[in-house]
């Protein structure tokens, strides 16, 4: 138990659009909502990472929140940058390096689909200029793919997006409150074919905080506490199926999800039917179908049934992005990965309120994905 | 064929466009565009290949909005034209992402062929590589 780090803070500011408001000022926020959550100074945090990808510098928050001295890392890993965070608060803390640690992430992204430079991403001019570098034409190749190998009718897209937003229309903090009929969301105006404009999340902006500290130390610090029992992030391996590839090796690989995922459930000790509560990356409502099986919920294909029967909503077996994912909530790129990790706290706290996962929800599991071929998966029990 | 952005990715073979990309001479694995390393074996012993000009349509979508920069087709979002884009899995199994020539009747499995066309708008306009549907009667 010594080695078991615990969380004892959350604090979100809610993602959407916020004129007037910084990335970076959110990201204050959020880290003092997690330090009232906590009942814990500024003053008392002993080392921090964090990140954002288009809203400056996370150690700059010291300026807003006081300039105590301490260890302010800054992580740069994409959709995984809070992820990374969290993983690396873990480390620092086991090996003593402070008593108590902050990940926070945030972000304030311009309108429309992200526009990436290849030199960034290590790719050749031509890919950007004749519009083959869009993240958005990616998840449709991979969702159209998907869908033929598998099997699986168009229809589901819908359905998955009519659950997330139904979902955000009963948490407080999402962005898009309003539940949209599968109707609407099927005959929403088409961006990259399969995927139309309701299955796509949007960029946005807000700020998580998580404060963690070592099992030896609750009692101390006190709180509900929340344990990691898994944190971890990995790379893509040669052959899988990745954004921003010019081209894709003849044998395929298992994704980097696959990857933490199998990683996470063994550090856990605990398999994917163990868990009551699940957060998957939905860049997109074809991603989420993917990444239910990649995860290990269900088996390749078997999406079709799990859906249409409902499994996947919040009183079912298999409770999805309870709090309407990134479709409702939008994609604060260095905020996304902990606002997952927060909403599982949540559930297990049972503080959800009209989207609590009924029961005592015991296990709960968090995973991001994203360019160039990045996940981070955490695994938190009560 | 004289005005492509990327001259290297394509070589006319018997009149005929063939990209061209890498192969690794340890492992064999091949590369589209050529690079310099093998991210299979991580040999740096590469040498270049004739990738070949027909496949079969692996996976597509259409891009259905304007793309921001470095996108420079030269368009607005007013005269913007939807884009086919997709993978296709040439003979050597490499899967190659490009531009396609249509944007309907897209189907999975479907034979292709590389072809040489203009993305850019105007007299001087810049081609690129793209794959086209091979129809019936057609070489």
């Amino acid at each position: 138990m010594t080695d078991d780090i615990a969380i004892i803070g959350v604090g979100m500011h809610p993602f959407g659009r916020h004129d007037g408001l910084s990335g970076l000022e959110q990201g204050a926020l959020a880290v003092r909502a997690a330090l009232a959550d906590a009942g814990l100074a500024w003053s008392q945090v002993g080392v921090a990472y964090g990140g954002s990808q288009d809203a400056g510098n996370a150690d700059a928050l010291a300026n807003l929140l006081g300039l105590t001295g301490m260890p302010f890392i800054n992580v740069a890993n994409g959709c995984a940058t809070g992820g990374s965070a969290l993983a690396s608060v873990v480390s620092a803390l086991r090996a003593g390096a402070a008593d108590i640690g902050l990940a926070v992430g945030f972000d304030k992204h311009p309108r429309g689909a992200f526009n990436a430079r290849p030199a960034d991403w290590g790719l050749e001019e031509w890919y950007g200029r004749t519009g083959l570098m869009l993240t958005t034409q990616f998840f449709a190749l991979k969702t159209q793919r998907y869908l033929h190998e598998h099997r699986l009718s168009e229809d589901l897209l819908a359905l998955a997006a009519e659950r997330a937003f139904r979902n955000g229309a009963l948490t407080p903090h999402a962005w898009r409150r309003q539940a949209l009929s599968r109707e609407e969301i099927a005959e929403s105006a088409v961006v990259n074919p399969p995927l139309r404009k309701y299955m796509f999340c949007n960029p946005a902006e807000g700020g998580a905080a998580v404060l963690m500290c070592r099992a030896a130390d609750v009692a101390r610090f006190g709180g509900r506490p929340i344990w990691i029992k898994a944190a971890l992030m990995r790379t893509r391996h040669h052959g899988s199926f990745e954004v921003f590839s010019p081209s894709l090796a003849p044998m395929q690989a298992a994704s980097p999800t696959v990857t933490a995922s199998r990683a996470a459930f063994e550090a856990a000790g605990v398999g994917p039917s163990d868990i009551n509560v699940i957060q998957l990356q939905d860049t997109d409502s074809g991603s989420e179908l993917i990444h239910i099986a990649e995860n290990g919920f269900c088996e390749h294909g078997e999406q079709e049934r799990l859906l249409r029967r409902g499994e996947t909503e919040i009183g079912a077996r298999l409770p999805i992005n309870t709090d309407g994912g990134c479709l409702a909530n939008g994609e604060p790129v260095g905020a996304s990965g902990l606002r997952q990790v927060i909403e599982v706290c949540l559930q297990l706290r049972r503080q959800a309120g009209a989207r609590q996962v009924p029961g005592q929800p015991r296990l709960g599991y968090t995973h991001v994905y994203g360019a160039p071929g990045v996940s981070a998966v955490t695994i938190l029990q009560t | 064929m004289n005005n492509l952005l990327a001259p290297h990715l394509v070589a006319l073979v018997d009149g005929a466009p063939r990209l061209m990309g890498s192969r690794c001479t340890a492992c064999g694995e091949r590369y589209f565009p050529a690079c310099r390393g093998c991210t299979r074996c991580c040999s740096t012993d590469l040498a270049p290949a004739d990738l070949g000009g027909r496949g079969s349509l692996w996976s597509w979508t259409v891009q259905g909005f304007l793309p921001k920069a470095p996108y420079d087709s030269g368009e607005t979002a007013s005269d913007f034209a939807p884009y086919g884009v997709g993978y296709v899995e040439l003979s050597c199994g490499l899967k190659v992402e490009a531009r396609l020539t249509e944007v309907e009747g897209l189907v999975i499995g479907m034979p292709m062929a590389l072809v040489v066309v203009p993305y850019r708008k105007g007299s001087s306009g810049l081609q690129t590589y793209a794959f086209s549907p091979v129809t019936e009667g057609r070489p």
